[in-house]
């Protein structure tokens, strides 16, 4: 097993030797519950889909992606382990890569958890199940880039309560990017061109599609691309910032 | 091999490290000594590779840790300033993070851990969180992973802070036991831990090298190399014998007993025969009378304080 692997393992652990990932994953799908059946009026639609459910996850990710995401570099640097992490042998690289993964993976059990819901509609209807399974994907994909911001954000400050509040900001910022409010507020003189290119960096833009099961290859892309930009960017603080 | 070759390392306007030479061979226990701030911690962390230099560089074995940084690190075993570790693990489970970090799995991991284990005596703690362990045993958890990968190189940044003086006795058996055929490189604010286990001692202050030698030719530095110190059983007047002796310098009363007296000596004089004849043919009241080999102390004292004075 490589370093990436070990690392990996090790900090995914980390977060089940804690109350963290309990207390994250009971407290995601609680509200998942609440947001999908009370507020999303699952029931009232009598639709055979999980668009309420999934409507909601950006905002829901908003709040519980950066509690998970805060301490990924903050609390390495103020415990000082950071020290001891990055004069073993091992690339930064991996180690950015590593924690950033076992993050990603604890919302995805959350997320796969909320399985019942599928159940649920699968019991009370006949869903499209390939566009149900499509929107879990976007969704996963979506929190792995609330994720990447709060690794970086993490990786500014030593204070994780700091880390969080960046992350909430910043995540606040791409979610509402490609909303029609703000699109709107672009003066009539700026070129149709830079409010799409500007919009084309929202989150919503891109989950909103992937959610109707449409799985384009420039919505993965999108994704993918953002995370990877800011892994590097967290690289690129962690090795500014890690003499203070 | 570690060569040191011109290393500075700056904070901004602040230069932490100004210019540092100095090699260590196999074999060495080099003592790295100078005041809070004088650069001892951010050598370390250049040598040890978490901070890159600004200028200069650091070779483990021919391996430059700039360059062929991963190469470099898996040579050196190295214990940070208050010994960090992942305080939600047991400390098996730390252990075996860092041995398998350190390349190693199924039965040599297992091997090399209870190795550890053994040899700093952990085993009544294997399965307690390092969080609820106390300051001793978590230091120890923190050697233990220096050590784990038997490396050639060994940095410890004050590896006995905060022991009592049993755990101190053990860990500098421990580092003395170890050093061998290693390289050994301590920092430490406890000059009889120099003495204790030093090979060499370098003292730095502001970033730069004031003094290298044996711990036996910085003592030989001091200004109570030589000194004789006596104590009287009454009052005695023991200036008046010594006024105009050959080879003898000022007498310091002791500041606690009012028996005791410090007869230093002239630069590179030995008094001891000249004071232990006075005193058997005046017939003194001794009750104690020893010769000091010099103090680590005052020699790390006056140089530190003259290139502080000098700045």
């Amino acid at each position: 097993m490589g370093n990436l692997g070990i690392i990996f393992k090790r900090e995914l652990f980390a977060y089940f030797s804690t109350p963290l990932a309990y207390i994250f994953v009971v407290i995601f799908l609680i509200t998942n519950g609440i947001f999908t059946f009370d507020m999303g009026g699952f029931y009232m639609r009598a639709q055979a889909d999980l668009l309420p459910f999934f409507s909601f996850h950006p905002w829901l990710y908003l709040f519980m992606v950066p509690a998970i995401a805060m301490t990924l570099w903050a609390d390495e640097r103020k415990t000082g382990t950071i020290e001891l992490l990055l004069t073993l042998p091992v690339r930064l690289a991996d180690a950015v890569l590593g924690k950033f993964l076992a993050a990603w993976v604890l919302t995805g059990i959350a997320l796969a958890l909320t399985f019942p819901i599928w159940i649920t509609v699968n019991y009370l209807g006949d869903p499209d199940n390939g566009v149900i399974f499509a929107a879990y994907i976007g969704s996963w994909l979506m929190s792995g880039g609330f994720l990447a911001i709060g690794s970086c954000m993490s990786a500014c400050t030593r204070n994780s309560v700091i880390a969080f509040i960046l992350t909430v900001a910043i995540c606040f910022l791409f979610v509402i990017i490609g909303s029609p409010i703000l699109l709107n507020a672009f003066p009539d003189w700026v070129p149709q061109g830079v409010v799409d290119a500007f919009s084309a960096l929202g989150f919503l833009t891109h989950f909103d599609s992937i959610s109707k099961g449409v799985l384009d290859i420039r919505d993965l892309l999108f994704f993918t691309v953002f995370i990877a930009a800011w892994l590097l960017a967290s690289a690129i603080v962690i090795e500014m910032k890690k003499a203070n | 091999m570690i060569a040191v070759e011109n290393l500075t390392k700056k904070f901004e306007q602040f230069t932490a490290v100004d210019d540092l030479s100095f090699s260590v061979q196999e074999g060495e226990v080099l003592g790295f000594l100078g005041p809070n701030g004088a650069g001892k911690s951010t050598t370390m962390k250049v040598i040890t590779g978490f901070l890159a230099p600004t200028a200069g560089t650091v070779t483990i074995d021919g391996h430059d840790i700039s360059k062929e940084p991963i190469a470099a690190k898996s040579l050196i075993g190295y214990l940070p300033e208050g010994a960090p570790s992942y305080g939600d693990m047991t400390t098996l489970e730390f252990l075996n993070f860092i041995a398998s970090v350190r390349g190693f799995s199924g039965a040599e991991l297992k091997e090399r851990v209870e190795r550890v284990i053994n040899e700093v005596d952990l085993g009544s703690v294997c399965h307690q969180t390092i969080d609820t362990l106390s300051k001793g045993f978590k230091r120890r958890v923190g050697l233990a992973q220096a050590i784990m990968h038997d490396p050639k190189v060994l940095i410890l940044d004050e590896p006995t802070d905060g022991l009592d003086p049993n755990q101190k006795h053990h860990v500098r058996k421990l580092i003395k036991n170890l050093a061998r055929d290693k390289i050994v490189i301590i920092s430490t604010h406890i000059l009889e831990e120099v003495t204790a286990v030093c090979t060499r001692a370098i003292i730095i202050s502001q970033g730069r090298i004031v003094a290298d030698g044996t711990p036996a030719e910085l003592e030989s530095r001091s200004r109570y190399h030589h000194a004789v110190s006596v104590r009287l059983n009454s009052a005695y007047d023991i200036a008046a014998d010594l006024n105009g002796v050959q080879g003898i310098g000022p007498i310091e009363k002791s500041d606690t007993d009012p028996l005791a007296f410090t007869i230093l000596a002239q630069q590179g004089e030995t008094i001891y025969a000249k004071i232990s004849e006075i005193a058997q043919s005046k017939q003194w009241p001794v009750s104690e009378f020893h010769v000091q080999r010099g103090q680590l102390e005052d020699v790390f004292r006056t140089i530190t304080q003259r290139t502080e004075e000098a700045a």
